[in-house]
């Protein structure tokens, strides 16, 4: 069985600061990881690997840096990595993204078939939800989006079995390979890399491919100029909440402490007092 | 299938990755460890990047290094609670390249650095925590076990370079748990603020930055120093005592430092900043007569791990960047000459360390960290009367300056006796001599 695991380096946004002064997104002391949906797909395509043997092919379409969230894939246990990566790709908005990515799986094919593509559900940056669907579409692929759980693979029949999530409940849906599946959070874990797949990913040669190695050929799919969405304004939310406040007690008793953080409250919120006191 | 290496280096902070770099450049087949996400996320300084030490292994270090502002200007405040009496150095000298030191941000620094060791051929593996030591039916250290599956390797020779309070030369028995009076604890914030301000409240212009070492009353009475240094867009602020010191007199660090940032003359150095970052760590202060064995059988130690910080002028990175170069130098001669790493061999690294400025300037301080614990006067006392001192002169209020000598005189001898001060003078004398 042949896998391809789509992923993407995105800034860590639990640690994304907002530049005080500017009010713009600092980057900088900001790590990059790999996007936590996608990491769910990896483990899951590992699983089947474990089971029923095959290759995973790990592609990334973004700058250079990027090499570090392939590299991390290999370490996991993926056979194979392609650094998708070219200016000519850059400011693509998630239909160009997906045209790039259907593209370098067809000249993946041209190799070796491929029977499921994996992807994330959604990325934790952009939280949209439309590549891996797009990429579907564009390579004529069943598409299996907010998977759960896979159910049962049929290798011989090439089938496939498994829960979606769906409004209302779960769908168990069965389907003929080849597809792509887009995985839901909280599916599985991802397992601790061995020793020797660390030395294995820190050596691996990386595949660069440009777009020609993608075999785009269509310029205005891709890019910039393949996108049509327009971002008119980024802002960052004016913080609701005010600022934490430091307060000493001079005992460091805990009792003192909860008398002193009750007195604050009270009359910060005088009804919190009125309720409590009417429940008394 | 085990992996055999030339030399492991335990550890990717300055110590680690100058060794690291220093062997692999030589040629050597190195392989780094590192137990955080990517080098720089574990590791915690001021931070003063001291050129000339890291000037000996990469000498065009300026061309791409991440550096904040360089230094021209150093404040020395001995504080008590309301007021300072201070000496600044400033100098046109220092504005002239090559600089001599930088403030950095050590998260992109050693980004920065762990690409240059990348670059020079080590292999680097983050993420791995090493567990233990492995040793042969002879107890040579023969190389490391990591906390994954399948991870025993093998080295001729294992650098440790995993920091103040190493836990693998603990478990390997090289040296005793630490001891709390050897090790400061320090806590920082990082305050933001934009270019303009910072220069203006400096008075530097663009890069040059100034650096403010607080002595005195902001420690409470425990044996330690503060300190506010100044970067491209933001302040570094903190304070460190002695672990002993927090032990016994429960303050709490973040609380002496909320205490320090409040002072009347540090707070509006901080007004209108916004506090993005806090970090504390361990520092390793015992000096001279704390250092455990550095070298053994397959082994050495390099930086923080081997009690290299010189507490008196806040040097660290640059003892843990050169001990990492001399060590690493030791290895590569012993490889040259085709010797094995045997503990007799790899004393030549104790040679070249003595023969630095890191042993002499240690051993010149030696007597520092127990005269400073012994005697927190000089954390309480004197700043206190110096700074009593200065207001008794400056105030005009009709008293003659003779009296006001007297009233000065009296005040100390009463703090603290003539046969005190002189005993003082005397210990300080002996300690920095």
């Amino acid at each position: 069985m042949h896998i391809v695991v789509c992923i993407k380096q995105v800034p860590d946004s639990a640690q994304i600061r907002v530049h005080p002064v500017t009010n713009t997104i600092m980057r900088q002391g900001v790590p990059a990881i790999i996007n936590p949906y996608d990491l769910f797909a990896l483990e899951e395509a590992l699983r089947l690997k474990d089971k029923f043997g095959g290759t995973i092919t790990v592609i990334t379409m973004g700058p250079p840096q990027a090499e570090a969230a392939l590299r991390k894939a290999l370490s996991f246990g993926a056979d194979d990595a392609i650094l998708v990566t070219d200016r000519a790709f850059a400011g693509a908005d998630t239909l160009a993204t997906s045209c790039a990515l259907a593209s370098v799986i067809r000249q993946i094919q041209n190799n070796m078939p491929v029977d499921m593509v994996f992807t994330g559900k959604q990325t934790i940056d952009g939280d949209t939800a439309q590549v891996g669907p797009g990429v579907a579409k564009r390579l004529g692929l069943q598409l299996l989006s907010y998977v759960s759980r896979i159910a049962a693979v049929d290798v011989e029949q090439r089938e496939i079995v498994v829960q979606r999530r769906a409004e209302g409940g779960v769908q168990v849906l069965k389907t003929a390979l080849p597809c792509l599946v887009t995985m839901l959070e909280g599916t599985n874990e991802m397992r601790f890399a061995t020793m020797p797949n660390m030395f294995r990913a820190a050596r691996h040669p990386l595949k660069v491919w440009d777009k020609d190695a993608a075999g785009i050929e269509d310029m205005t799919k891709i890019g910039l100029k393949g996108s049509p969405t327009v971002v008119s304004k980024v802002f960052a939310p004016t913080p609701k909440s005010a600022r934490a406040e430091i307060i000493a007690v001079e005992s460091g008793e805990p009792k003192d402490m909860a008398v002193t953080l009750l007195a604050k409250m009270f009359t910060r919120f005088p009804q919190i007092e009125k309720q409590l006191t009417q429940q008394a | 299938m085990s992996e055999k290496f030339d030399a492991i280096v335990v550890g990717a902070g300055p110590s680690g990755n100058t060794a690291a770099y220093t062997l692999a450049k030589s040629g050597l087949n190195v392989l780094q460890l590192e137990r955080g996400e990517t080098p720089g996320t574990k590791n915690v300084q001021g931070a003063i990047l001291y050129s000339d030490a890291l000037e000996r292994i990469i000498p065009d270090f300026r061309d791409d290094a991440p550096l904040e502002r360089h230094l021209i200007e150093q404040r020395m405040w001995v504080l008590d609670d309301e007021s300072f009496v201070g000496s600044h150095y400033r100098s046109e000298g220092f504005n002239q390249p090559p600089y001599n030191r930088y403030t950095i941000i050590r998260a992109a620094f050693d980004k920065w650095f762990s690409e240059k060791v990348r670059q020079a051929g080590a292999l680097v593996i983050c993420e791995t925590t090493v567990t233990d030591l492995l040793r042969d039916d002879k107890n040579r250290v023969v190389g490391v076990q990591v906390d994954r599956e399948g991870g025993s390797i093998y080295a001729d020779v294992v650098i440790l370079a995993d920091g103040v309070n190493s836990l693998l030369a603990k478990k390997a028995g090289f040296h005793a748990e630490l001891d709390p009076t050897h090790v400061g604890l320090a806590v920082k914030e990082m305050h933001f603020l934009p270019e303009e301000t910072i220069e203006q409240r400096f008075n530097v212009g663009e890069d040059e930055g100034v650096v403010i070492e607080l002595f005195g009353k902001v420690t409470q009475g425990m044996m330690g120093t503060g300190f506010l240094y100044t970067n491209k867009e933001s302040l570094s602020i903190g304070v460190g005592c002695m672990l002993s010191d927090f032990k016994t007199q429960k303050i709490s660090p973040y609380a002496l430092l909320e205490n320090m940032k409040n002072h009347p003359s540090i707070k509006p150095l901080l007004a209108d900043g916004e506090m993005k970052e806090y970090t504390a760590h361990l520092i390793p202060e015992g000096g001279y007569k704390a250092i455990p064995r550095i070298a053994g059988d397959g082994w050495m130690i390099v930086g923080d791990a081997g009690m290299f910080v010189n507490a008196v002028h806040r040097e660290g990175s640059n003892l843990a960047m050169t001990t990492g170069r001399l060590a690493a130098e030791t290895v590569v001669a012993l490889m040259q000459e085709s010797k094995p790493m045997t503990e007799a061999n790899l004393a030549a690294y104790r040679n070249r360390l003595d023969d630095s400025f890191v042993m002499k300037d240690l051993k010149k301080y030696k007597e520092m960290p127990e005269i400073f614990h012994r005697n927190n006067q000089f954390f309480t006392t004197y700043p206190e009367l110096i700074n009593r001192s200065a207001h008794t002169m400056l105030k005009v209020d009709g008293v003659d300056k003779k009296t006001k000598e007297r009233e000065i005189f009296s005040s100390f001898t009463h703090k603290r006796s003539l046969f005190g001060l002189m005993g003082d003078a005397y210990k300080l004398w002996r300690a920095f001599r």
